[in-house]
């Protein structure tokens, strides 16, 4: 939930000299903002105090649909807070924190403790909840009640509902309440005890893998489902051909879904496996370069409307441990802006849609994210400069872990200034609490 | 040379350069004291996290007779804590100042993670499905001593190849020597994939029998059946196993052989392993001159100095 | 020295190990790897020649017991031969050129570990000088002083000195 304008700048900032992108076009101006909201766009404004933006582009702040925040009951690898310091120095100014904490969020009174935790943080924390209670497949949880907290997603994310007969009530439950219902794709039947995807590469390796049709099985599942109760349902990190192909043919024929991708599904493969480093133990898995190629012209075609990291922090310890053993997940918060404008072959303006106000719009979040760089709109901005080429290293950013799978790979765009509800939390890429 | 972490990393030179160093320790081996002064000083660790007693003995063996000191640490014991991370484990043995670590681990990947965390030598006792480099050397040696040569050589792998890393490495092996590698076995004992590794496949041993220079069985374990992956031993047994009546159709001086421990009964019959051409007894001790080998190798032939120092 | 001067060199070598052994009974050649090999065969056929005697011929390759180990690389040549008893033999080492003593002192460690002779010989085609260890050779084709980075080549085809090519 937002923190209102209580904290923001008394007085006015201009961002000078940048390039407005947002969902109706681009154009040049100052940007001025004041009491948490923007509330000039043009030439020349005036201010009490100047942000330089020159080369920069000015976009309405990114909006990850899928970060996991560890917080309660992981706090050594990630906190609301230092998640939400990752975050905005990413350009994020909203993330959506998954449910499978310790406890999980479900419940109203664990809704609760994660939204006051987000009070604090540096971003907006919108709070998804689990579909069934402790996320055990088997019965299902309170939404109603959670809903009622604000609550607009739910997902068991970490694993997908098994039960055929529970995932349908769930979704006709669901569309009364007027929620989305979203999907970690993934059939333990076929998945259970496995590390990476299977294939070439898992048989030359050794190491036990899961069929794409792990993820597909269920991805086919759910569009019957979904067609069955007319629910509107969202699949998280797709990445696979075949569930790309899938979910753009039921979309393509009026069904509301949506869904979304990872970085690591659109630049790296399981080839990566071969170091057996568990920073690229990820579920869903490394697939292949077919599947990234998919995926990519999946997000240039629009058949994937955003772009979500799946930001996974694990403490250090917990990747050193052999491939099979490690768990899974990586970070991303810090690098989807760069990584997406370094390898996706897309206008500008179409990778902020899927980063910024098409999540928004799945989140539910559009009348405070994602909306035009306009007057009388709450100010979250990102700000970034599109040509600047950095490298990345492996100290992980503000994240409490650093588990990156990019270290050492050069990429081009980088966050330079980040407004949430005014206040400039990041100025000059350093985050400014 | 630094580590002995997958056969992958020999090419048919580096190969063939093993097994002829492995007949040096071979002569050694047959004398009255089967022991060298080659790696005085030297300290070798067996870290074994998953028991194998006669592998440890046989590297532990080749590190005494090389006059090299070791040091064991298995989790069987409690030397290895269940839990303790993988890295605090190597950095403690490494602080002993010690100059090769043997390590066996039911996880693929190990030995090539460990790398990162000591400067000691690496060799790769076993990890989980992936590589078993010095199964294969043997294997490999105790071929060539009674063929001479594996080139043009036909070698069927029989068994559980999609959860066997002496599979994997003998593969590696047996290809980059030049024979012709033929896999037999059900799908479901298959890897998804066999892109690139060079082989031909067969899902019944009869049809391949009477080409046959070599017949290598793997051990069919027991646990495969609650995996669905074989309804039952026994039908694996009819298809798979190797019978007198089997064995007796093999051309004659083809080899039999098997990694060791037997299931016998399952993939062999018990009578096989007296015939004259059954080489399993051989294999083990081929392993330890191997093994010698593969030490000498790393810690004696000075492939890890820095710098070549002049002739004084 | 020319394959002549070799082959003469050879004849009175022979004919040394002869004489001093009072025969060739119980006595025994071992050729240094690589280069005393040929060496030893050349000394082991003259002997037949001269005592119509048989003689078995061995061969040794010290790598394993070399004191260099670790300060260079070391790889063994050829598998070590040596097809007889050697407790309580006249074993008489054969190896081309002499020079620090060291590897005379490995293939002594070597001989060690299979058995016990009853003594030990030394026949060289070249003694070089510049002894490191208290060895010395029982039996010499030439003597050839020589400086240190000079490079001596034995072959039947006959001995070469060089310059040591940096």
């Amino acid at each position: 939930m937002s923190q209102g304008s209580s904290r923001a700048d008394s007085g006015t900032t201009v961002l000078r000299g940048g390039r407005i992108i947002d969902g109706s076009g681009e154009r040049t101006g100052d940007v001025a903002i004041s009491g948490g909201l923007v509330v000039a766009v043009g030439e020349g404004l005036s201010a009490d105090r100047v942000v330089d933006c020159g080369g920069c582009v000015i976009s309405p702040g990114l909006i990850d649909l899928h970060t996991h925040l560890r917080e309660p009951g992981k706090e050594e690898a990630e906190t609301v807070e230092s998640g939400s310091r990752a975050a905005v120095l990413g350009g994020y100014t909203a993330v959506l924190a998954m449910p499978n904490t310790t406890p999980a969020i479900d419940s109203a009174s664990v809704v609760r403790d994660v939204q006051e935790l987000g009070r604090t943080a540096l971003c907006d924390i919108e709070v998804a909840g689990a579909i069934t209670v402790g996320r055990a497949g088997e019965q299902l949880a309170p939404m109603a009640e959670m809903a009622a907290l604000g609550v607009r997603i739910f997902t068991d994310d970490g694993t997908g509902v098994q039960d055929d007969r529970l995932m349908r009530r769930a979704l006709e439950y669901a569309s009364g309440l007027g929620v989305t219902l979203a999907q970690h794709c993934e059939v333990t039947s076929l998945s259970e005890g496995t590390c990476m995807n299977e294939g070439e590469w898992s048989s030359r390796l050794g190491l036990p893998g899961q069929p794409a049709e792990a993820e597909e099985l269920m991805v086919m599942r759910d569009i019957a489902l979904a067609r069955l109760t007319g629910a509107r349902m969202h699949f998280l990190h797709l990445s696979t051909a075949g569930s790309v192909a899938m979910v753009a043919a039921a979309k393509a024929s009026g069904m509301p879904l949506t869904c979304e991708a990872a970085p690591h599904h659109f630049t790296l493969t399981e080839a990566a496996c071969a170091s057996y480093d568990p920073v690229f133990k990820v579920h869903p898995p490394l697939r292949t370069q077919g599947d990234v190629d998919a995926v990519r012209a999946g997000l240039r075609d629009g058949s994937i409307d955003a772009i979500a990291t799946d930001h996974a922090p694990h403490a250090a310890h917990e990747k050193e441990r052999p491939f099979d053993q490690a768990p899974p997940g990586m970070l991303g918060l810090e690098y989807a802006l760069a990584l997406a404008l370094t390898e996706l072959d897309m206008e500008l303006a179409d990778v902020l849609a899927r980063l910024s106000w098409q999540p928004a719009r799945i989140a539910g979040i559009s009348e405070r994210h994602g909306g035009p760089v306009a007057p009388g709109r709450p100010a979250n901005l990102c700000v970034f400069d599109p040509a600047a080429v950095w490298r990345i290293d492996g100290s992980g950013g503000a994240s409490r872990s650093s588990n990156v799978p990019y270290v050492g790979r050069t990429v081009r765009g980088r966050v330079r200034h980040t407004v949430h509800d005014g206040e400039l939390v990041v100025l000059d890429g350093a985050a400014q609490r | 040379m630094r580590n002995l972490l997958s056969i992958d990393e020999l090419d048919r030179d580096g190969l063939e350069e093993m097994l002829d160093l492995t007949e040096h320790f071979v002569e050694i081996n047959r004398r009255n004291i089967p022991r060298v002064p080659a790696l005085r000083g030297k300290t070798v660790v067996s870290l074994f996290y998953e028991d194998s007693t006669r592998t440890r003995l046989s590297f532990e063996t080749a590190a005494k007779r090389l006059s090299a000191d070791t040091m064991t640490f298995s989790v069987g014991t409690s030397s290895v804590k269940k839990g303790e991370s993988l890295r605090d484990t190597v950095e403690t043995i490494t602080a002993f100042g010690i100059d090769a670590i043997v390590v066996r681990h039911q996880s693929a990947g190990v030995p090539l993670q460990i790398t990162r965390w000591t400067d000691a030598a690496v060799i790769n006792g076993g990890d989980g499905w992936h590589q078993h480099p010095t199964q294969a050397l043997l294997d490999a040696y105790t071929i060539r001593d009674h063929l001479g040569s594996l080139h043009g050589r036909t070698i069927a792998i029989v068994g559980d190849i999609k959860h066997s890393r002496v599979a994997r490495s003998d593969v590696s092996a047996f290809t980059a020597l030049g024979a012709r590698v033929i896999l037999v076995a059900p799908p479901t004992l298959l890897p998804s994939s066999v892109t690139g590794w060079g082989v031909e496949v067969s899902h019944g041993l009869d049809r391949v029998l009477g080409s046959l220079d070599v017949c290598y069985l793997l051990r069919m374990q027991q646990e495969r059946m609650s995996e669905a992956l074989i309804p039952s031993l026994r039908e694996y047994h009819r298809g798979y196993g190797l019978t007198m009546e089997r064995a007796a159709r093999l051309p004659a001086g083809a080899m039999i052989l098997h990694p060791g421990p037997m299931n016998r009964g399952v993939e062999i019959q018990a009578e096989v392993t007296d015939l004259p051409n059954c080489f399993i007894t051989e294999q083990v001790s081929n392993g330890v001159a191997v093994r010698m080998a593969v030490l000498f190798r790393l810690l004696g032939s000075g492939t890890q100095l820095d710098v070549l120092r002049e002739e004084p | 020295m020319d394959p002549d001067d070799i082959g003469r060199a050879v004849k009175r070598m022979a004919h040394e190990i002869i004489e001093r052994n009072h025969g060739v009974a119980g006595v025994h050649l071992v050729g240094l790897q690589t280069g005393g090999v040929a060496i030893a065969e050349l000394i082991g056929d003259d002997i037949v020649d001269i005592e119509g005697s048989q003689l078995e011929v061995g061969s040794l390759d010290v790598a394993f017991y070399r004191d260099d180990i670790g300060i260079r690389p070391v790889m063994p040549e050829e598998v070590t031969n040596i097809p007889f008893d050697i407790d309580g033999q006249v074993v008489v080492l054969v190896d081309d050129v002499l020079f620090t003593g060291r590897t005379i002192r490995a293939a002594l460690d070597a001989l060690g570990d299979y058995g016990r002779p009853r003594s030990v010989q030394l026949a060289v085609m070249i003694d070089r000088g510049h002894r490191e260890l208290p060895i010395r050779p029982d039996y010499v084709g030439k003597n050839l002083p020589t400086r240190r980075d000079e490079v001596v080549d034995v072959g039947v085809e006959g001995v070469f000195l060089g310059e040591m090519v940096k």
